[in-house]
């Protein structure tokens, strides 16, 4: 049951709907009256990415087909560009990467809509080997009426390092899915969220986190707005098998809805099967403090001005995390540039 | 400068502000002392644009223009700078952007340019040194972590960079101790200008020793309902509100 299985067959039963639990707040089976015709493939030069510049080796989709492989596949900045170019089509596509032992990755993900109303369904497996460092950005500029399916399957071996940092702004319906498998042994997970949605746009921020041994670290930080009538969803379940002690695992989801029409809905889970475990989550959700933007209007900045001021102050927090400087500054312009600032 | 004008104003259905009537020319500093519950807070936040209250009647000009049709931002940039008994903590937004945000706002709503940047970290750096305000403190999110004196120093550091017409300082005192209490007067002594009227807003007299006003007004039960030179503060810290607390009610 996925996006990808019903593109493929055309079997709209296969999407999944509000009656899987895991998809009540991001119902495609009720959205989707027809599969579109499959998307063309395109020879055409394509614009730089929102990562441009920052690294050597680039791989790139469009509509679905592998483009350009990475030139060595040895760099340790890699940027992986998902182009859906073609409008009212569909395309899926599958990437699986390999991180050797001891060395490390900056993995600079991007999905660039670039036509209206298409289709997307990527999938990646990501196998990070002991010891090894992966940061994952993955920023999201898809089209108004897109829908956006991208589901990453994360292995780590022990004493492996994973940071992932997701940005998005939506789009008519998009789920961003993370699935870790974390064996405990040292490894160790930051897991972010970032979404600036408005007018009618929809993203589902999803994560799962399976802690499958002892002395295992997860801190995961999501934080989003809404304006208009979009809809944020946070689900975030992290599941502490039976055994895996020592576990330190941390959860937080905070969002701000500047509209009355907007929505959020938010699942943070702690499934814990092990004793001995340290772990917390936290979910608020709320409107911009008044008293605060008084202050900053009392000292001469307009209304406007002074939310857009304080929610991105309120996103900064989970920015200033990531770690790579030049995927850092670009994620502090795009947040900038969604919430209407200079950076 | 400032004319306030039988000026009624009221929360919810509750009047709290019942005909307040109060000129402080340029160059002078006004006291308004009175009990708790008088209005003195609601003053301030009236003059200032703060939403939840209602003016019902009577008027607030500062150099003949109307404060009451603007919005706060607007009134900021008029020269009205409000100084809060409680200044708000902004997490993620340093202390130097907020203030080269507010005061480039106000330069774009006076048609004036921007400070370009050098120029503003120079005067920032020599005001917070004049307030005893490390720099660095600058870089942190506005008045996080800070101490009740910290904030108030920030204050003042805002009211200098900003240059205002007219302050209203409300409760400025509360929460300081002596020594925070010095630099914080030393600070609005600073800004006395002949060009610059400010209202000193407090329940004690013992700010006023270091912010000498030219005038003591009483505000007692929505209305101002005594006015005299300083010794009035003195005579108030001697007898305390209750003759003003029955003459008003």
């Amino acid at each position: 049951m996925s996006l990808a299985s019903a593109l493929k067959t055309g079997d709209l039963t296969q999407l999944p709907s509000r009656r899987d639990e895991d998809w009540r707040w991001t119902d495609l089976r009720g959205l989707i009256r027809a599969v579109p015709p499959a998307s063309p493939a395109l020879d055409g030069d394509v614009a730089p990415g929102p990562f441009d510049g920052l690294a050597a080796d680039e791989i790139l989709f469009v509509n679905g087909r592998q483009r350009h492989a990475a030139t060595s596949g040895t760099g340790d900045v890699v940027t992986l560009r998902f182009v859906s170019a073609s409008e009212g089509t569909a395309h899926a596509a599958a990437y699986a990467i390999v991180v050797e032992p001891d060395t490390t990755l900056v993995l600079l993900e991007s999905h660039e809509g670039r036509a209206g109303g298409y289709f997307s369904d990527v999938t990646l497996d990501i196998a990070v080997g002991e010891g090894a460092r992966v940061e994952r950005i993955v920023l999201i500029d898809d089209h108004a009426e897109a829908i956006d399916v991208v589901t990453a399957e994360v292995d780590l071996a022990p004493g492996a390092v994973f940071n992932q940092t997701v940005l998005t702004a939506g789009a008519r319906r998009q789920r961003i899915e993370t699935r870790i498998n974390h064996p405990g042994a040292h490894a160790n997970v930051r897991l972010d969220g970032v979404y600036v949605l408005a007018d009618q746009r929809h993203a589902d921020q999803t994560t799962i986190v399976t802690h499958g041994g002892v002395d295992g670290i997860t801190s995961q930080l999501t934080k989003g707005v809404v304006d208009g009538q979009a809809r944020g969803v946070f689900q975030g379940r992290i599941v502490v098998q039976p055994g895996a002690d020592q576990t330190d695992a941390r959860m937080g989801h905070h969002a701000l809805i500047l509209s009355d029409r907007a929505e959020v809905d938010a699942k943070p889970e702690l499934l814990i099967f092990a004793d001995d475990v340290s772990c917390a989550h936290g979910n608020t959700i709320g409107a911009l403090d008044d008293e605060q933007v008084f202050y900053a209007r009392q000292r001469g900045i307009p209304e406007l001005e002074a939310k857009a001021m304080l929610t991105q102050a309120f996103l900064g927090e989970v920015v200033e995390r990531i770690e790579h400087e030049g995927a850092r500054d670009i994620a502090v312009a795009w947040v900038a540039a969604k919430l209407g600032r200079a950076a | 400068m400032l004319k306030i004008e039988n000026l009624h104003a009221r929360v919810e259905d509750k009047p709290i502000l019942k005909g307040v009537t109060l000129d402080v020319p340029a160059g002078e500093v006004h006291a308004i002392m009175g009990p708790n519950g008088a209005g003195k807070s609601t003053l301030s936040y009236v003059l200032s644009g703060r939403g939840g209250y209602e003016v019902t009647q009577g008027t607030a000009t500062l150099n003949g223009e109307d404060l009451l049709s603007l919005e706060p931002n607007e009134r900021a940039a008029k020269g009205v700078f409000l100084s809060f008994q409680y200044p708000l903590e902004i997490p993620g937004v340093p202390a130097l952007t907020f203030i080269r945000t507010a005061l480039n706002a106000q330069r774009r709503a006076r048609g004036e340019d921007e400070i370009a940047a050098p120029a503003f970290l120079k005067l920032a750096k020599e005001k917070a040194a004049a307030l005893k305000i490390d720099f660095d403190m600058l870089k942190r999110g506005l008045n996080v972590g800070f101490s009740g004196g910290e904030k108030k120093r920030m204050e003042i550091l805002q009211m200098a960079m900003l240059s205002p017409k007219f302050l209203i300082l409300d409760e400025t005192d509360s929460g300081l101790d002596i020594d925070a209490l010095k630099i914080v007067s030393e600070g609005v002594n600073a800004l006395r200008a002949p060009d610059r009227g400010m209202l000193v807003i407090t329940h004690y007299q013992r700010l006023l020793d270091y912010i000498k006003p030219d005038r003591v007004h009483v505000l007692a039960a929505g209305r101002i309902v005594a006015s005299g030179g300083p010794e009035l503060a003195l005579q108030l810290e001697a007898e305390g509100y209750d003759k003003y607390v029955g003459a008003a009610a």
